[in-house]
């Protein structure tokens, strides 16, 4: 009797095992039957392009006989694309920022793409140049992105051509009280660098010197040299201390939104802002962001969004073909863009889409003399600290022993 | 506990182990013991559970097998054994309580423990995850560059044979000439063009003698395309992707007989260096890819020598303290007095109050985390215009740390007002009144006998209360994230813990160092450690007086 309980319940648990792992053995035979069909790519990306990306990939994979997934990893993808490819269970396919290459490069996640001279020629040239990493080529891009500055024209009908002009006009615009700040320039408690960046250019600094094949040398670091200080001395007289047209108050978190909600003029931001402000309703024109008086240009951060194909990928083969041979064309690209409308890096692409948005050519415009974002290594090194310098300087601190110790952190930190 | 050997109602059993309802007469022992009810929703219980279990070990054997990983394959299948054995038989009742929670001990607290510490003694970060041979092969193919000059060939995979099985071969399409060749491990030979079909574009669609395949057969066989290189004069066609060949070069190789890596162009080499797991050149360049080796103390020794952490670790360490023991106390002191408040029998609509009071820890701390940080905000922050000041909260250190301690305060009193309410019900009111007939005043009475009472149910919660807000990196990392930062020193800020300023240090630079921050927390965890063993043996010490 007590044999025979503990044999029922053993037996209906295997059972409920059995029905169980049921979907479990129909998997091995899952990956049977496609493999017989063709093989499987695997794509990750964020959830937008994710949405975007599946028709083409489910396009793809019925032109070719293989089946396509596209999965979407809302956060951290690019950690999460490494230690998944370093344990063997990642996807054939990444889409990402540009300035990720370096970190994958040096874990060996991904693998250089061959591109023909004349796939090549079809794409910006910047575009070509933020994906190309120690003389290879790593990704295909698909969109860029870079900072201008966004005007509401209500308050201020002109495009200031200095920042001199642009703190001017916003001191004009305060005295009569039709706005409260003169730039929402994002800043925040701990800074932003690649916000600052423009205005760090214009006033003569730089973060890496270029070596030989036009690669970033991250042993010739900028920050902390003469000419970075001279820069910040200019950054913080704009400061709180200074003119008040930077501060800290202003940060990611409210920087658009005190633009559409009309307490100043001048936004600096990229072309995810511009759904929010038309949803506000303003009138509004986007140019370059203005230079110092006198300075050199004001060069935004040139950010690319590429396709890359996974070092460690089950299926490599099709991957490149993925990857090199079908999103090199405008369709996807251009599919991608009505996703979130960022300026597709396929000029054939961009010319499509052009007419019907205005405010890409002025992006592209406003990032005509940007500089490509640096994807080396040490790039990681200098957001914080540099944000932190920004802010600190911005808040009143001493501009020499603030660079000069953000330097030494900076330098210190590269290997 | 009574011995396997003796069998069930023997005389060796321990009265009183038994469930008092369930003791059998003892003359029938081994029957009762049958006859206990066995309920219908328990064995449907027992039937799912145990189901549940080897379902699990069967989805999880499948990977184990596919890596070959026996050992671990072994631990599975005992550990399946055991429970299936421990649940069916009526012996070991204690076991059958003990072990799940044991088996949840070791897989969630004692493992993450010992791994932490393994990897504590790696170099084990971003650069340095994988073997030496991954990096190898990493530096191999991220040098393959495409011969100057050269064609790019349309291409089509094909075989000899069976599309399953038969030997890989590339057709490819010279498009300056339109001349095809058939290429393996052997080179490239003409192809006669009476033999071949070749489709606008170049690619060849059908040749005697062999089977092209489609893009779905080929990329089954994806890992031997990307294999194949067919070797050249110059270097090797390889493929790019199912329909385009080059021919490429890598330019980098390993050799094995220098244990280095050497530039086929430059003639440069780079070194394996095995302590530092990269290779690295005579003028100290390192080639990107690493591998992970074991450092020793390294990581260890750097947290006591870097002027940069163990500079500032003395005052982090001193406001992380006063931290952990101002969110705690102040916690606890607002808790506890509101719940002596609503716990007067005078007080009118206290359940009112009390659901109230409680929203706070309804919200999710996350956002209301955020929404303070926002309030703080010297601009535009709610705090700042309802009160007309003009104090720039997190640009100041001591208004800062004020300000974080402050939201640990909002965010945490209704949970210790929720434990002493409940603790102080659990104290008869005879006590208090029969100080009162003694004639001591509120005061006396709530410091001699209260307070006591409630420090000996409450202590573990504080201790525990003590070592979360130790670590409590959400509330520094979503609110100041630090700040602020002397101008001369962005590495440590005013309001940074031990936990967000390690942070810092281990993922702020060039890439995430597990390794080190492995180390950073060993160290951390120690200090909780006897932080918490102190205080649970004086809290011990406490019971013996007042219990």
């Amino acid at each position: 009797m007590r044999i025979r309980t503990a044999g029922v319940v053993a037996l209906f648990a295997l059972a409920l095992a059995a029905s169980g792992c049921g979907g479990d053995s129909d998997e091995p035979a899952a990956k049977d039957t496609p493999k017989a069909a063709g093989g499987k790519l695997v794509i990750w990306a964020d959830d937008k392009r994710t949405a975007a990306l599946k028709p083409f990939a489910e396009k793809f994979g019925q032109e070719n006989g293989v089946t396509v997934e596209v999965q979407a990893v809302s956060k951290d993808l690019q950690t999460n694309f490494v230690t998944a490819s370093q344990q063997g269970s990642g996807p054939d396919v990444v889409v990402g920022a540009h300035d990720w290459i370096g970190n994958l490069v040096q874990n060996g996640a991904i693998d250089p793409v061959q591109l023909a001279a004349e796939q090549k020629s079809a794409f910006n040239a910047t575009a070509i140049k933020a994906v190309t990493f120690n003389g290879q080529l790593y990704g295909v891009p698909y969109a860029q992105e870079n900072l201008a500055l966004i005007r509401n024209t209500e308050l201020a009908p002109e495009a200031p051509k200095t920042i001199e002009d642009l703190v001017a006009a916003g001191k004009t615009l305060k005295a009569s009280k039709k706005a409260t700040e003169t730039l929402c320039l994002q800043v925040g408690q701990n800074g932003d660098a690649y916000h600052i960046y423009p205005l760090y250019t214009s006033a003569g600094g730089y973060l890496f010197g270029t070596g030989a094949n036009g690669d970033y040398d991250p042993k010739d670091l900028g920050v902390g040299k003469p000419e970075s200080i001279e820069a910040f001395k200019k950054i913080g007289a704009l400061g709180e201390k200074g003119a008040g047209v930077l501060k800290r108050s202003i940060a990611d978190t409210n920087s658009i939104a005190t633009f559409t909600g009309k307490k100043c003029a001048y936004l600096v931001s990229g072309p995810w802002a511009v759904a929010d402000v038309k949803k506000a309703n303003i009138k509004y024109d986007i140019s370059a962001i203005p230079g110092f008086a006198g300075g050199k240009e004001a060069q935004p951060f040139v950010g690319v969004q590429a396709f890359y194909v996974a070092a460690k990928g089950k299926n490599k083969a099709l991957a490149q073909e993925f990857v090199a041979n079908y999103t090199t064309t405008p369709e996807l690209a251009v599919a991608l863009y009505n996703a979130e409308p960022r300026p597709p890096a396929l000029t054939a692409a961009l010319d499509q889409v052009k007419g019907t948005d205005p405010d890409l050519a002025k992006f592209q415009e406003a990032g005509r003399n940007g500089q490509v974002l640096p994807a080396i290594p040490a790039m990681a090194a200098i957001w914080d600290p540099f944000g932190k310098a920004e802010a600190a300087v911005i808040g009143g601190a001493d501009p020499t022993s603030t660079i000069t110790a953000a330097g030494k952190t900076i330098s210190g930190q590269i290997k | 506990m009574s011995t396997p050997l003796s069998g069930p109602g023997s005389a060796t059993q321990a009265p009183g182990r038994e469930p008092a309802g369930s003791r059998p007469p003892r003359s029938r022992p081994s029957r009762t013991r049958d006859d206990a009810p066995i309920s219908l929703t328990g064995l449907a219980g027992k039937v799912l559970l145990l189901g549940l279990t080897a379902g699990v070990a069967v989805w999880a054997a499948f990977p184990l097998i596919a890596a070959g990983m026996w050992p671990g394959l072994a631990l599975l299948a005992a550990c399946t054994a055991g429970l299936f054995y421990l649940y069916l038989t009526r012996r070991h009742i204690p076991a059958k309580y003990l072990v799940p929670g044991t088996l949840f001990l070791i897989a969630f607290q004692v493992f993450p423990v010992l791994y932490t510490a393994s990897t504590a003694f790696t170099n084990f970060g971003d650069g340095h995850r994988g073997s030496k041979d991954d990096a190898i092969v990493a530096i191999g193919s991220s040098s393959v560059t495409q011969v100057p000059g050269s064609a790019e060939y349309a291409l089509s995979i094909a075989t000899k044979g069976d599309p399953a099985t038969g030997a890989l071969v590339f057709l490819v399409t010279d498009p300056g000439t339109g001349a095809v060749s058939v290429g393996d491990t052997d080179g490239l030979r003409r192809l006669d063009p009476a033999d071949v079909t070749v489709a606008t574009g170049g690619r060849v669609t059908a040749a005697d003698g062999y089977t092209v395949l489609t893009v779905g057969q080929a990329s089954s066989r994806s890992k031997e395309i990307t294999d194949l290189v067919v070797p050249t004069p110059g270097g090797a066609v390889r493929s790019s992707g199912l329909s385009r060949a080059y021919e490429g070069k890598a330019v980098r190789a390993y050799d094995a007989g220098c244990d280095c890596v050497r530039d086929a162009e430059t003639g440069q080499t780079w070194t394996a260096d095995a302590e530092a797991g990269a290779f690295v050149a005579a003028d100290g360049e390192r080639l990107a890819q690493g591998w992970k080796v074991n450092v020793g103390l390294t990581n260890f020794t750097r947290v006591l020598t870097d002027e940069n952490i163990s500079g500032p670790f003395l005052s982090s360490l001193i406001w992380n303290f006063a931290f952990a023991i101002g969110s705690t106390g102040g916690t606890f002191l607002l808790g506890m007095l509101i719940a002596l408040v609503l716990h007067s029998p005078r007080m009118r609509g206290t359940n009112f109050y009390r659901v109230l009071l409680v929203l706070p820890y309804a919200m999710p701390s996350f956002a209301m985390l955020l929404a303070w940080r926002d309030m703080f905000n010297a601009d535009f922050g709610l705090i700042n215009s309802l009160f007309g000041v003009n104090v720039d909260w997190f640009g100041q250190a001591w208004t800062a740390r004020f300000a974080v301690i402050l939201v640990q305060l909002w965010l945490g009193y209704p949970y210790m007002f929720l434990v002493a309410t409940g603790a102080l019900q659990a104290i008869p009111r005879e006590l208090t009144e029969a100080t009162s007939v003694d004639g001591a005043s509120p005061w006396q009475s709530f410091r001699a006998v209260t307070l006591p009472l409630l420090l000996v149910a409450l202590s573990p919660l504080l201790i525990s209360s003590f070592a979360f807000n130790f670590n409590n990196f959400n509330a520094i990392y979503l609110t100041t994230e630090g700040a602020p930062f002397p101008a001369d020193n962005p590495a440590n800020g005013a309001t940074d813990l031990l936990i967000t300023y390690t942070y810092r240090l281990a993922f702020g630079g060039q890439g995430a160092q597990f390794g080190f921050a492995a180390a950073i927390s060993l160290f951390i965890f120690a200090i909780v450690a006897v932080v918490s063993a102190v205080s649970f043996r004086r809290t011990r010490q406490q019971e013996e007086v007042y219990a």
